[in-house]
């Protein structure tokens, strides 16, 4: 599919990149224009990313072979022969979608909008939105790309402008919070890049131009045995190597889920950075993590995810167990939710662990629901701080009758986020359990506390701010403004919509996730490993 | 009248009240009477179609209705077949009856509210969370399977927490509403891992694909009994049974017309309903946890609700008490007079909430008209021949007070007497001699304490005559509802003769589901033994019989004792209520302060998990990032002491060899001076070296 010769995928993850151009060539005093410009060009890539859905095909399942991905672009994209010892690099600019990505796209497309607009009155608006802009890129490339180099660059280029946003736009320990965030995932990226480049040299196809053997970047070429070179350092299933680079794959990953003891990073960037930042953090970011979990360490290494599917489980528990507890301590609203992100990506690990249909779908869906549900928590937080200018729990009360329209607004994402049948997260974290369960008895169970946690905390934190007397000095406090709405309600609809009838987010993924399930436990137990089953 | 045609005016009873909801919380404000009506109106129609619904199910239709539609579909998932989940709507008996209570309480408190409610600051806000309750309890009847039946019960758990918190000014409404919601949190874990073990093993949520699953043996042994036992923990949180009774109690912050909907007639009662939902499903271990879960609550409850002296207090108290009641009869066989009891007590459960809505209310308007805003205006203490001023009220909250104590020609009496009866014969049969011991001790309890209530709050004089001068019967908004329930309290509403709880309709019509649990795990004497008439008769409906009379009797009496009790102690003052509970200090210390179980929580539960949470928070924030703060200034202080290696030693080496060679250099050029004379010196000198090297 393509619009004006170019595909349709590469419009989409470029588009940012064209409006950022725009924005640095407005002349000064014209701030609304960049505004607009962003809003405009965000706007277009939730247009294109309907595009997407309307034409997208259900039947095709995608995962590891080429016929299965829909919108393929593939081109060579830099091809080098004779480099010293590596020989001929190719490298190849292959984008693609499918049932494991689409949902993540609609998410990306979504959530940037809706920052755009969040973004609407922070300072020095041209270098926000040209970081932004091109942020966006680089996350919406990450969902796209299916060459593992691509991959790792789009991974890049979202970093650097994150480390400015939050370093320059962000609150009074920006400074911190940026370094850590950039210097973990930085650590997390070199275990990646050194993977990636194992993977390279352990793969090889024949050039389709020139017939000869070459090393690729392909993903999908990586999940298929036949093309290990005998003797490589990751050939062969069950191998120390393969299992050394799984594990080094999977903290690269889970640094940015985050899964605990990596996690920290989190709640200092959340705390420090602008509310639409938050949002992205939270909404799209953090799934980036699973994603790459699901879509590369998966599939390429089914041995090493069988094998170690249990720890990763209990994983998944202490995060839901773990992180509700942590949010419940904390007196800063936005910690408070910093934590229950944690807390609630801790679903998408047990989901994905537990590898069958419904836990994996759960997962995904987990990832998309959060994805809304926590990027409404963020943008509440901004709204009771833009306005009261602190965030401190103890120091609210009443606001129910103060402001109405907030407070059911709020109540609509709390008791999401408490996973509230009739809102779309209860059907993810449902399914999570219903799957998980059927793997790993115990730790599912285990993990369900965390549902009574959870309704601890948030109920505690409507108590705080909404209920008893309204303190005097918040006597003023306006309720929230038609455009601070405009971010709220689109998401509350999805919310509810999807918590009803959660079908079509199902669909989409289904083929995909039942190809990727059965392919990644075929593939594990072909060298004699079971799912680990605690008694 | 078709079956697509029940099944669609039983859609449309549920969504009645949620069109209501959905219209009030969007436009309440706007509306003509903010809603009030409206709402009201649309409940009524729910109501009327409940009606239709069940005489057409009852007299038309003797198998159960269903509907089903596909919700999700997995597609084919591998070891698991066609993965998918559907959804529906079951009509059968137990779901039509239970539909009618729901709607004809919930009209009533509707109406009811109009007065009570009456310039509240969120009326429409009110109306609105009714209706979506109604909704939501509703769902929970109708439902075909496990999966909403989760769904609704969380959802009246939330409709639940809005309204015990309608007046979240105050701190004690608010912390109750949490309370409540938590709680059953705690209870609703259990059952959703119940279902998790239906769902792995069943591969379905359907109530009745279920039972087909575990008779054909899918599910049995340990895992059936322990997913029993986890399904009725949602129960226990519901219905507020032991040991997760505490919220209902603190519930009672909410409006008092929402305590008799939600905390006393209906949603507390879904509890009961779940448990005969999945009746067919339960071992004989499960039935006799149930009992014995039941009977302790049941016991506790009736003790605690002696000692208290708010009158939501005494009525919440009894309510639990009842509820075991109804728990304890369902373990122990009783199946039908146990969801017997839920219906009678509905309505006259309802009637006292209301009762005492209508005593609160007026009490409320003469302490405001006196100026009086510290006394509590639901302390019984402050009551007292509140009959003369009040006799509708007075006169149905006798009514009302008789049908829970169980006298003959109430509906109380007809259900009650089931209830013992089955323990009778369940003890005498199984051993557990102690339910049916708990039981009729429990009787006793029951018509002291609704007498010590009945009396305190409307016979002999007046406490404060001030206030007494401003009391007034409710207006007739309120008064009819209160009228309508104690007629719904009396015999004739259920059958035609008042000592016979066989000639109901409710025993004709609700019937004992047919157990599919393997033989081994069922109670040997629940088991048919001969045929009799084409049915089967089991050991235990023979006992059930032949327990009647006696439990009859025994019940009356007990009633008779607790009623006689109670006029002496407070009516004639022959027993000083307070030299009773001097000579006992410790057991009325004990139990006025509800044993205490809230204490209890408070420094276990509560106080453990807040210092994990705090102890989590120190582990974030001191170790972890202590590790990673730690290894930054390690790194840090790392490059640093290279930074000086660099700058002293290898700098410095630098540095010597230039010094070095600079040394030379200079040494060198000390040599060098530019005179002739000089280098002819040194070229003389160096010949004469070379000659004594070479030659010498």
């Amino acid at each position: 599919m393509q619009i004006l010769g170019i595909g349709i995928l590469t419009w989409i993850v470029f588009l940012p990149i064209l409006a950022m151009i725009l924005v640095l060539l407005v002349p000064k005093g014209r701030e609304i224009w960049i505004k607009w410009i962003s809003v405009v060009a965000t706007g277009i890539q939730v247009i294109l990313a309907v595009v997407l859905l309307l034409n997208y095909r259900y039947d095709l399942a995608g995962i590891n072979t080429l016929e299965g991905f829909q919108f393929v672009e593939k081109y060579r994209w830099i091809d080098v022969s004779g480099v010293a010892w590596f020989g001929r690099i190719v490298i190849e600019y292959f984008l693609g979608v499918d049932g494991l990505s689409m949902p993540m796209v609609v998410l990306t497309a979504l959530i940037c909008f809706i920052g755009s607009i969040a973004s609407w009155e922070l300072p020095k608006a041209k270098g926000y939105y040209a970081l932004y802009l091109l942020l966006d890129t680089g996350m919406m490339g990450v969902f796209v790309a299916l060459d593992f180099f691509l991959f790792y660059i789009f991974w890049e280029v979202m970093l650097l402008p994150m480390y400015f946003l939050i370093g320059i736009w962000g609150g009074p320990r920006r400074e911190y919070a940026a370094i850590k965030f950039f210097i973990y995932t930085l650590l997390g990226s070199v275990l990646m890049l050194l993977v990636m480049i194992g993977l390279y040299f352990s793969t090889s196809i024949i050039d389709p131009v020139t017939g000869e053997k070459v090393h690729t970047f392909n993903m999908l070429a990586m999940m298929d045995p036949k093309n290990y070179e005998p003797g490589a350092i990751f050939s062969g299933l069950h191998t120390t190597w393969r299992y050394i680079a799984y594990i080094a794959l999977f903290i690269g990953f889970a640094i940015k889920v985050p899964i605990v003891p990596f996690h920290t990073w989190l709640p200092d960037a959340h705390v420090e950075a602008p509310t639409p930042i938050s949002v992205i953090l939270a909404g799209v970011l953090l799934k980036m993590g699973t994603y790459g979990m699901l879509r590369i360490s998966f599939p390429i290494f089914p041995d090493g995810m069988l094998k170690y599917a249990l720890p990763m489980a209990i994983l998944g528990f202490i995060n839901i167990v773990y992180g509700a507890l942590a949010a419940m301590a904390q007196e800063d609203f936005k910690k408070l939710i910093a934590y229950s992100s944690i807390s609630h990506m801790g679903y998408v690990v047990l989901g994905m662990a537990a590898l069958n249909t419904q836990g994996v779908t759960g997962a995904i869906m987990q990832m998309f629901n959060h994805g809304t549900i926590t990027a409404m928590l963020f943008l509440i937080v901004g709204v009771l701080y833009d306005r009261a200018h602190t965030r401190g729990l103890y120091e609210f009360g009443g606001l129910a009758n103060q402001m109405p329209k907030y407070f059911g607004i709020v109540i609509v994402a709390f008791f999401a986020a408490l996973g509230l049948p009739g809102l779309s997260g209860f059907i993810s974290e449902a399914f999570v359990f219903l799957g998980a369960f059927q793997t790993y008895k115990w730790i599912a169970i285990f993990s369900a506390t965390g549902v009574i946690i959870t309704a601890g905390y948030i109920l505690w934190t409507t108590q705080r701010l909404f209920f008893g007397q309204l303190p005097d000095r918040w006597k003023n406090l306006p309720d929230i403004n038609a455009r601070e709405l405009v971010t709220l309600v689109p998401l509350a609809i999805i919310v509810i919509f999807l918590g009803v009838y959660p079908s079509p987010l199902i669909n989409l993924m289904n083929t995909s996730v039942n190809h990727l399930v059965r392919f990644v436990s075929e593939m594990g137990q072909a060298g004699g490993m079971q799912i680990g089953i605690l008694p | 009248m078709a079956q697509d045609t029940l099944i669609l005016f039983s859609i449309l009873a549920l969504l009645l009240p949620l069109g209501g909801f959905l219209l009030l919380i969007f436009f309440g404000r706007r509306l003509p009477r903010q809603g009030d009506v409206i709402e009201t109106g649309l409940v009524l129609g729910s109501l009327i179609l409940s009606f239709v619904v069940f005489f057409n199910k009852i007299l038309n239709f003797p198998e159960p209705i269903e509907w089903k539609f596909e919700w999700v579909n997995f597609g084919f998932v591998k070891d698991w077949g066609e993965m998918k989940i559907t959804l529906g709507i079951l009509v059968d008996n137990l779901s039509a009856t239970m539909l009618v209570v729901v709607t004809v309480i919930s009209s009533l408190v509707h109406i009811f509210s109009i007065g009570y409610m009456k310039d509240d600051v969120r009326y429409s806000r009110y109306f609105a969370y009714l209706g979506f309750f109604t909704f939501s309890m509703l769902g929970i009847v109708l439902t075909n399977n496990f999966f909403t039946m989760y769904v609704f019960w969380e959802l009246v758990g939330v409709s639940s927490y809005l309204l015990i918190g309608h007046w979240y000014e105050k701190k004690s409404a608010s912390d109750a509403a949490k309370k409540a919601f938590i709680v059953n949190r705690v209870g609703d874990f259990g059952f959703f891992v119940g279902i998790m073990i239906i769902w792995a093993s069943l591969k379905t949520f359907n109530f009745g694909e279920v039972f087909a699953g575990i008779e054909q043996g899918k599910l049995s042994g340990g895992l059936l009994t322990a997913a029993g036992i986890l399904v009725f923990c949602g129960a226990i949180g519901k219905s507020a049974q032991f040991p997760l009774h505490v919220w209902l109690p603190d519930a009672m912050e909410g409006p008092t017309p929402v305590s008799a909907l939600i905390h006393a007639a209906t949603m507390v009662a879904a509890g009961v309903y779940l448990t005969a939902r999945t009746y067919a499903m339960m071992t004989a271990d499960a039935l006799t946890f149930i009992a014995y879960i039941g009977a302790i609550t049941a016991f506790i409850a009736a003790t605690i609700a002696i000692t208290q002296t708010d009158i939501k207090k005494v009525l919440a108290y009894s309510t639990i008490s009842q509820l075991g009641y109804m728990t304890m009869s369902l373990g122990s066989g009783a199946y039908v007079a146990g969801f017997f009891h839920l219906v009678t007590h509905a309505a006259f459960k309802a009637g006292l909430f209301l009762g005492s809505g209508s005593v609160i209310h007026a009490m409320h308007h003469a302490l405001h008209k006196v100026h009086d805003h510290h006394t509590d205006p639901q302390d019984i203490r402050n009551m007292g021949g509140l009959k003369k001023k009040m006799p509708v009220t007075y006169y149905t909250f006798l009514i009302y007070t008789l049908a829970i104590s169980g006298i003959p020609l109430t509906s109380g009496f007809l259900s009650k007497d089931s209830i013992l009866a089955g323990a009778f014969a369940f003890g005498k049969l199984s051993g557990h001699v102690l339910i049916p011991f708990i039981g009729f001790f429990v009787a006793g309890l029951t018509a002291f304490y609704m007498f010590r209530l009945l009396i305190l709050t409307f016979h002999g004089e007046p406490k404060r005559k001030d206030v007494f001068e401003h009391i007034h019967e409710s207006p007739k908004v309120m008064t009819v509802p209160l009228v309508i329930l104690a007629i719904l309290s009396l015999w004739f509403i259920f059958g035609p003769n008042p000592f016979d709880a066989s000639s109901t309709w409710v025993e004709k019509y609700i019937h004992k589901p047919r157990s599919v649990v393997p033989t081994q795990q069922q109670f040997e004497f629940n088991l048919p033994v001969k045929l009799e008439e084409g049915a089967a008769i089991t050991e235990y409906d023979h006992a059930l019989h032949k327990a009647h009379i006696p439990a009859m009797l025994l019940s009356l009496g007990m009633a008779g004792l607790g009623i006689l009790f109670a006029f002496l102690t407070y009516q004639w003052g022959k027993i000083s209520a307070e030299k009773v509970a001097n000579a006992i200090r410790p057991v009325y210390t004990f139990l006025k302060n509800k044993w205490y179980f809230d204490e209890l929580y408070a420094n276990t539960f509560v106080l453990a998990t807040l210092g994990i949470s705090r102890f989590a928070r120190w582990f974030d924030l001191k170790v972890i990032d202590g590790i990673v703060d730690g290894s930054a200034y390690l790194t840090k202080l790392w490059s640093f002491s290279i930074g000086k290696f660099d700058w002293n030693i290898i700098d410095g080496l630098v540095n010597l060899v230039a010094y070095v060679t600079g040394f030379f250099g200079y040494v060198v050029r000390l040599l060098q001076n530019g005179k002739v004379q000089t280098y002819i010196i040194y070229v003389v000198f160096a010949v004469i070296v070379l000659f004594y090297i070479f030659l010498g």
